[in-house]
């Protein structure tokens, strides 16, 4: 029978079958942080279980790391994450500490290591563990019981996902992104409209994205309801892969490819929904509300709510413009920011920092506007000093930072204080997310550079116009 | 877990739609390591509006709560279930639930009831008509009553079995350790180990 790429990866990995109950499905990665894992550990303690497959089982720190040099000064923080640390050591579980060279956002950690691969099932207590589906991988966010569940079975009861293609055709124009093409899947299908879905994105202009920009979008995946994303894994995917540290060698490499090549949807394969964009008609993306669906070109001006039908969509926006301080009307572009923020699983690998460092070159941050710079991860930061991208952004004024998901989600002491305005490359708008009162504008790592200089919403395009 | 059949308490209208994790336990809450005393964080930003409908004595001891379409969304936060249960609630009715929030909530034994909207509307009325007035939810006939309306709600079966025994999954599974370890044994080679 023909099958979806999300079909044929859920079916290598079913355990158990049974009329009326969910599948049983083998996890091949178990990611862990800081945040979602101590609860999980106590469980497990309680019922004197033990984890089962620590060799498929990985912790990072990275939701409450500081990015300035220095121990954690927050005490619940530092709790938190030795809580880990004595959990991993208890369990047997590997860990990538702070100042570990392996150490950063756990999104960021598993790719550049080579242990996301192709056809794989990987879970995390974290809703974007969707990135890793860029790799061909079945990837989704769990939560605490069930990240007890599979520390003590390897395996989870699930019952089968839907499907739905995102066919992205076509060209992307210069200074489009990846981050624009999702943030524009999201506004197009709303954040429910991928409920009870496991993405595919396919089309030519996703085949043209490198790995990188394919886990930036399958990073949002979660930001439209969905599950999980999925791309089929290509050359683009294997050069990416190969003479990683964790990548399979020799004639083990050789079966991989031949068995990954086989990861595909077949073209009679039926999905349960589809959505097209045409690429050429996207341009930078910006969110002007409180839920990333909430986004619109950058061209365009802030919503009215009086100009909507729907009620409940009515009372949505006026919430949204009132707690973001906007006037409908406002051309998006004259929206002015008092902080930038370049970083997160969604945008903080190596792509994104080049991006950022080749429009500030030569130029300055605005008066007036912070700008924080945090690499994904400690390899990452390495390799961003080697190239010397540090220098341009220190050269420009913003801050380099160490590694972490910071101000994404203000659970360390980078935040936005109330009423302050971001443009932020992390993934979610939602209210006080940045720090209680704070304001966030998701945008690409482009926009957040030139947003930095102008000190308004702005793409690169209108850089070269000053 | 506790086993679920029915409940009744007080309802709590929520008119807000897209209810994220982030607003029902910020992310500053998440530090703790245990899963008890979360009530505090629950709707934390909200709370501080005087008008925020928990803040109404006639609703603050609801159990029920009663909001609108794409109820937790976001970010995975198994704390999202533990503030909503530690603060009393046992059950949310919605129209549209986030997967992995009614994930979580059938975990713990935090009832997740997909209502119609149109019967969200009418049971938002009688509620902010009657403050403090009970709803009635029945696991067994799949029904919720509040006053004079009796409405349909959907929960899977197999969610719906569990709860009503209170079962825990993980001692589910381990009944087929068997199965596990010959999948086990079956693995292709070239698959990566963290250690």
């Amino acid at each position: 029978m023909a099958g979806t790429l999300a079909e044929k990866v859920w079916e290598a990995h079913v355990v158990r079958r049974a009329e009326g109950e969910p599948d049983l499905l083998y996890i091949d990665l178990h990611l862990l942080h800081e945040v979602t894992s101590p609860q999980a550990f106590d469980g497990l303690r309680l019922e004197g279980r033990t984890v089962r497959r620590t060799d498929l089982t990985l912790a990072t720190e990275d939701h409450n790391v500081p990015t300035t040099p220095g121990p954690i000064t927050d005490l619940i923080s530092l709790t938190q994450v030795e809580t880990l640390r004595r959990n991993c050591v208890e369990f047997g579980v590997p860990l990538y500490p702070m100042g570990d060279v392996e150490q950063g956002i756990v999104h960021v950690v598993g790719p550049q290591l080579g242990l996301t691969q192709p056809g794989m099932t990987i879970v995390c207590g974290d809703s974007h563990t969707s990135t890793h589906g860029a790799f061909g991988a079945l990837a989704f966010g769990i939560g605490t019981s069930e990240v007890e569940h599979v520390l003590a079975t390897q395996t989870l009861p699930l019952k089968p996902f839907r499907t739905m293609a995102v066919n992205v055709r076509g060209a992307l124009p210069d200074g489009v992104t990846a981050k624009d093409v999702v943030l524009a899947v999201i506004a197009k299908i709303g954040t429910g409209g991928g409920q009870g879905y496991v993405l595919e994105y396919r089309g030519d202009a996703i085949e043209s994205l490198s790995m990188e920009a394919r886990m930036t979008v399958c990073n949002m995946s979660i930001e439209a309801g969905a599950r999980a994303g999925m791309i089929a894994p290509d050359d683009t995917t294997f050069d990416y892969l190969k003479g990683r540290d964790r990548a399979p060698v020799g004639a083990d490499w050789d079966a991989a490819v031949e068995a990954w090549r086989q990861l595909r949807s077949d073209d009679d394969a039926v999905f349960d929904a589809e959505v097209d964009l045409d690429a050429t008609t996207l341009s930078p993306f910006v969110t002007w509300g409180t839920n990333p669906g909430q986004g619109l070109p950058l061209s365009a001006s802030v919503p009215d709510p009086d100009r909507i039908v729907d009620e409940t969509e009515r009372a949505d926006t006026e919430r949204a413009l009132a707690y973001m301080g906007l006037e409908p009307g406002t051309p998006l572009r004259e929206i002015p920011v008092d902080t930038v923020f370049v970083g997160s699983c969604t945008n903080g690998r190596i792509e994104d920092l080049r991006a950022a460092a080749d429009v500030l070159r030569g130029r300055r941050v605005a008066e007036g506007v912070r700008m924080l710079v945090v690499p994904g991860s400690a390899r990452v930061r390495v390799q961003a000093e080697a190239e010397g991208l540090h220098s341009v952004f220190e050269a420009a004024g913003a801050e380099w930072r160490l590694p972490g998901c910071s101000m994404c989600l203000a659970m360390n002491p980078d935040k936005l204080a109330a009423g302050e305005r971001s443009a932020s490359t992390s993934n979610r708008n939602f209210e006080g997310r940045q720090g209680p009162g704070g304001r966030t504008h998701l945008v690409s790592p482009l926009v957040a550079a030139a947003t930095a200089v102008r000190g308004t919403l702005s793409s690169p395009a209108d850089l070269d116009k000053d | 877990m506790d086993a679920f059949t029915t409940h009744t308490g007080i309802g709590v209208p929520l008119r807000r739609s897209n209810v994220d994790t982030d607003q029902i336990i910020p992310a500053v809450y998440l530090k703790r390591v245990t899963r008890d005393g979360f009530e505090d964080g629950l709707f934390a930003a909200w709370r501080t509006d005087e008008s925020f409908v928990l803040n109404n004595p006639r609703y603050a001891a609801g159990s029920v709560l009663v909001a609108g379409p794409d109820f937790g969304t976001g970010s995975s936060r198994e704390h999202a279930v533990w503030a909503l249960m530690n603060y009393g609630f046992r059950a949310v009715l919605s129209s549209r639930f986030a997967d992995i929030f009614r994930g979580n909530s059938g975990k713990q034994g935090l009832l997740t009831a997909q209502v119609a909207q149109d019967d969200i509307e009418l049971i938002w009325k009688y509620l902010e008509q009657e403050p403090g007035a009970q709803v009635t939810v029945d696991l067994a006939a799949r029904t919720v009553t509040a006053g004079d309306i009796v409405a349909p709600f959907s929960v899977d079966d197999y969610t719906r079995w569990r709860l009503m025994e209170g079962l825990d999954d993980i001692g589910l599974t381990l009944r087929h350790d068997d199965l596990i370890a010959q999948f086990e044994a079956d693995r292709p080679a070239y698959l990566p180990v963290t250690s």
